[in-house]
């Protein structure tokens, strides 16, 4: 039963991909993308669910996959127009497909209702094109669909069955014709299944059997005389011929008498009836001589006859001649001296064929026993892919460790343990690429639940919505893709709830009435960014300022920037909707947003016109594991800066750099001005102000291109860390990303640049957001590291 | 001698079930995708009874049988094709393109090694 377990998961995972599969075809058709195979390959899923349902008893799964697959298959016959309506019906139809799949998978129920009216829904669209009453039955038929149990035990259950009735005794005349052995039928096999059933003989008419010469070899000549004596009835016999009904001639008559001893009397008619003919035309001895000799396209070339056997073709309608007699599992054939006199010739005839079979095997015989894999990679447990990534962290912090030793006991110059220890950073970091690249996934997977979230959320604001996604094959580490979709989801509902107008007011706007939101992934210095667009009024300025000096959250006489009011929406217990909507309004505000794309490293902001829409744009680190930075030493402590934020570093000249009064102070580097950021003060660290003369600066930039200068007190060098959570250890700490443990063993704070630079920024909008007095300095965690 | 089996199914599912339920008969089995891959199996093995489905990308189950009773060195392999309900219209066309007999899914394990062994020896 494992196995089964392994088979429905395997199930499980394959409706998965058939439900995207299902989901991405039906776009395409709704944009008008979609050729023939579309359409088939939209069939397929269905049907390839319903199939593997069937399987599985998942009732409920197969009726309603059953339904959506006749409608379909309508759209494929092309009996009903892919339009617009009929498109959305099937999406919808999609939709609860998934459900109804994910429900059979996790033991849940559906709203069977819905799936009931959708059902319907579904049943009406095969039929609409078909006259009503045959339209009816149609329906019927597609909601009595029962699945066929899978049994063990259903042959048991019949056998029984069969014994309940009477033996009786019949009379088969079954005459094969050419397209039975065309098909690769064997009348040998037929026979063999008939003799299961009960008693028989067989006796074999070769009156029109030509002679040699005269013989195609893939002609058909022979009719058999079966007397069957069975508990059997006469459906079950016919069930015997079921694959070869249209290929035979066949009668099945019950014999007048059903006693033993007709059976005999049968037998000696039929004996009298055979054997007079085969005297007569003397067939008996050419049947076996053309047995012999395998037949041939062209039968009259003796000499051709030995290398006949490697001839496939026309050995089928042989053996079954041979085998006929031979195989009929009751001693008294032997009574019906026809088949008898060609007994031991024809079963030679057949060894050959065998051990000729056998030879061709041999000789492809393989040593695997599968046919060559489907597909170029391997399904791993991801714990074992975090353990290994878990063991190269190690590896990288030991690596560096062990090349900091060495450095200190003074071997490095010139001895080969240099150059060993180079080769084995830079397999080192090969490894750490490779081990992470596993993990790397494309976003698609979450992307693609979105055109669901999307309908549903226009379907309840009674909104008409477009989603536009690209990027869907940028790649990201699996931790921050599944800790993605919340956030997403959660933005997306935002976008189309309260970015997107009401269809009059868009059209009021002189707007297409269908808004648009664009979903989009891409890689941007050493990260991904998503963002997420709409079309729509952007953000209402007076009233997002009003909520928030309603509730408190700034003082009424606040002055701010367009982009602070914007950004007032991260604000915890910010919700710009006048109700509670079901959609967007779950308890969950764009704060919980921003907290969770925090907690992997990111950053989101957002960007706002008047009527044109707004753009929210998350930054999120490629992986959560590793981290190229710079250490740097600031007031005797080290920490590391990210190398992705770093633009370059210089020597400061002290002419270059200005006061703005108070803490402010510039640095112009090739005639701009840039903030230049004291680390060790921003941090509190120490309170006096750094020597410029005596510092580094590191000009950074962030997401948004806005350049800084961060002041260290002297540059390390640069290395590879490992990224160890300072949440999960300690507490998110603002303007520190995380900790690392450094070669000698010591943890080092890595920095986080862009809420460094945002907190610093005079009046800067997010400063708004992060109380000074809130701050943690990060000397604190010193004792807990 | 062991038989060999070969499936063409392009659902996972299905192969596997009849990977399990063939190598519990005692059957060697071989597996492809679809029917492209089917034939090109057919380029280097030889089995005794193929099992096929229908609906597939590609090459679907019709094209696949035409391919295998087209070429001399196939044309006697026993094709059962698996439909998912005794689909009147598939079975006869499967039929007319060559095909043996048919096993109706969702198939019981009995029923297909006993429908394999009605057409293999």
């Amino acid at each position: 039963m494992d196995a089964m377990m392994a088979i429905r998961q395997t199930f499980f995972q394959e409706c998965e991909e058939q439900l995207a599969e299902l989901e991405n075809g039906l776009l395409a058709m709704q944009n008008g993308e979609a050729d023939a195979e579309t359409v088939n390959a939209v069939f397929r899923a269905v049907h390839s669910i319903k199939g593997g349902a069937g399987a599985f008893s998942l009732d409920d799964l197969v009726r309603f996959s059953h339904i959506f697959e006749t409608t379909l298959d309508a759209v494929r016959s092309e009996t009903l127009a892919p339009s617009p309506d009929v498109l959305k019906v099937l999406l919808r139809a999609s939709d609860i497909l998934a459900d109804l799949v994910r429900a059979a998978r996790d033991g849940g129920t559906v709203d069977a209702e819905r799936s009931d009216a959708m059902a319907v829904e579904l049943a009406a669209l095969s039929g609409a094109d078909k006259p009503a009453a045959e339209d009816q039955s149609e329906d019927m038929a597609g909601f009595s669909f029962q699945p066929v149990q899978v049994s063990f035990d259903e042959l048991d259950d019949e056998l029984p069955a069969f014994a309940e009735l009477p033996e009786t005794s019949w009379t088969i005349r079954f005459t094969p014709k050419p397209g039975l052995y065309a098909k690769a039928n064997e009348a040998a096999l037929l026979l063999r299944g008939l003799g299961e059933l009960g008693e028989m003989i067989v006796a074999c008419d070769f009156s029109t059997l030509p002679l040699l010469g005269e013989l195609d070899p893939e002609g058909a000549y022979l009719t058999f005389v079966i007397t069957l004596h069975t508990r059997a009835d006469k459906a079950a016999i016919e069930a015997v011929f079921e694959f070869v009904e249209w290929d035979c001639d066949l009668s099945i008559e019950m014999s007048a008498d059903t006693e033993p001893d007709g059976q005999a009397l049968n037998l000696f008619a039929l004996r009298d009836e055979m054997l007079p003919r085969v005297k007569e035309e003397g067939l008996a001895s050419s049947v076996p001589a053309m047995s012999e000799n395998q037949p041939e396209d062209r039968p009259d070339a003796p000499q051709a006859v030995d290398e006949l056997g490697a001839a496939t073709s026309g050995v089928a309608p042989r053996a079954s001649l041979a085998s006929a007699p031979a195989k009929a599992p009751f001693p008294e054939t032997a009574a019906s001296p026809a088949p008898a006199s060609r007994e031991g010739s024809q079963t030679g005839g057949q060894v050959a064929g065998e051990s000729r079979m056998g030879e061709r095997r041999e000789n492809e015989r393989r040593e695997s026993t599968q046919a060559p894999a489907p597909a170029a990679t391997i399904r791993v447990d991801l714990d074992r892919v975090d353990r290994l990534i878990d063991l190269v962290g190690e590896l990288v912090i030991n690596q560096a460790m062990l090349a900091q030793s060495v450095n200190e006991a003074g071997l490095t110059r010139g001895a080969a343990i240099g150059s060993g220890l180079d080769d084995l950073e830079q397999l080192t970091r090969e490894i750490q690429d490779s081990v992470m690249a596993i993990r790397a996934q494309p976003v698609k997977s979450v992307f693609q639940r979105m055109p669901r979230l999307v309908r549903e959320v226009a379907a309840m604001t009674g909104k008409s919505v477009r989603l536009v996604t690209s990027g869907e094959n940028t790649e990201v580490d699996k931790t921050v893709i599944e800790k993605l979709s919340d956030p997403l989801t959660h933005m997306i509902r935002n976008a189309i709830d309260h970015g997107l107008e009401a269809p009059e007011a868009r059209v009021a706007a002189g707007k297409a009435e269908e808004g648009i939101v664009h979903l989009c992934a891409m890689h941007r210095s050493g990260r991904i960014v998503i963002e997420i667009s709409d079309d729509g009024a952007g953000i209402n300025r007076p009233r997002v300022r009003q909520i928030a000096v309603d509730k408190g959250l700034i003082p009424a006489d606040a002055a701010l920037t367009d982009d602070e009011i914007d950004n007032l929406i991260f604000l915890p217990g910010f919700s710009t909707a006048a109700t509670l909507s079901d959609i967007s309004g779950r308890g969950v505000g764009m704060d919980v947003v921003r907290r969770s794309i925090q907690a992997l490293g990111g950053r989101i902001s957002i960007s706002s016109r008047p009527g044109k829409g707004s753009t929210f744009t998350m930054s999120l680190p490629l992986t959560l594991a590793i981290l190229d930075g710079m250490v740097v030493t600031v007031a005797g402590q080290t920490l590391v800066v990210p190398l992705t934020a770093i633009v370059e570093t210089l020597q400061p000249r002290s002419v270059a750099v200005h006061e703005f009064g108070g803490d402010t102070r510039v640095i112009a580097i090739r005639d701009q001005f840039t903030p230049l950021i004291d680390v060790g003060r921003e941090l509190a660290y120490r309170c006096e102000t750094a020597d410029v003369l005596a510092s580094v600066v590191i000009l950074v930039e962030t997401e948004g291109g806005v350049r800084n200068a961060l002041l260290v007190d002297a540059i390390q060098g640069q290395r590879q860390v490992v990224i160890k959570s300072l949440e999960a250890n300690y507490r998110h700490v603002p303007g520190i990303a995380a900790a690392t443990i450094l070669g000698d063993g010591r943890v080092a704070l890595i920095l986080d640049v862009e809420a460094l630079v945002a907190s610093s920024r005079i009046g800067a909008p997010s400063d708004s957001v992060i109380p000074r007095e809130d701050r943690k300095t990060p000397k604190e965690i010193d004792c807990y590291v | 001698m062991t038989k060999t089996i070969l499936t063409v199914d392009d659902s996972r599912t299905m192969r596997d079930m009849l990977l399990l339920t063939l190598r519990d008969a005692g059957y060697r089995v071989l597996q492809a995708e679809d029917g492209e891959k089917g034939l090109e199996v057919l380029n280097h093995e030889c089995p005794d009874v193929i099992v096929t489905d229908i609906n597939m990308p590609r090459l679907d189950g019709f094209g696949f049988i035409q391919g295998v009773r087209g070429n001399d060195r196939h044309r006697a392999i026993p094709i059962l094709v698996l439909t998912t309900e005794s689909d009147a219209e598939k079975k006869d066309r499967a039929r007319r393109a060559g095909a043996t007999g048919w096993i109706v899914k969702p198939f019981d394990p009995v029923k297909l090694v006993d429908a394999i062994r009605r057409v293999a020896a």
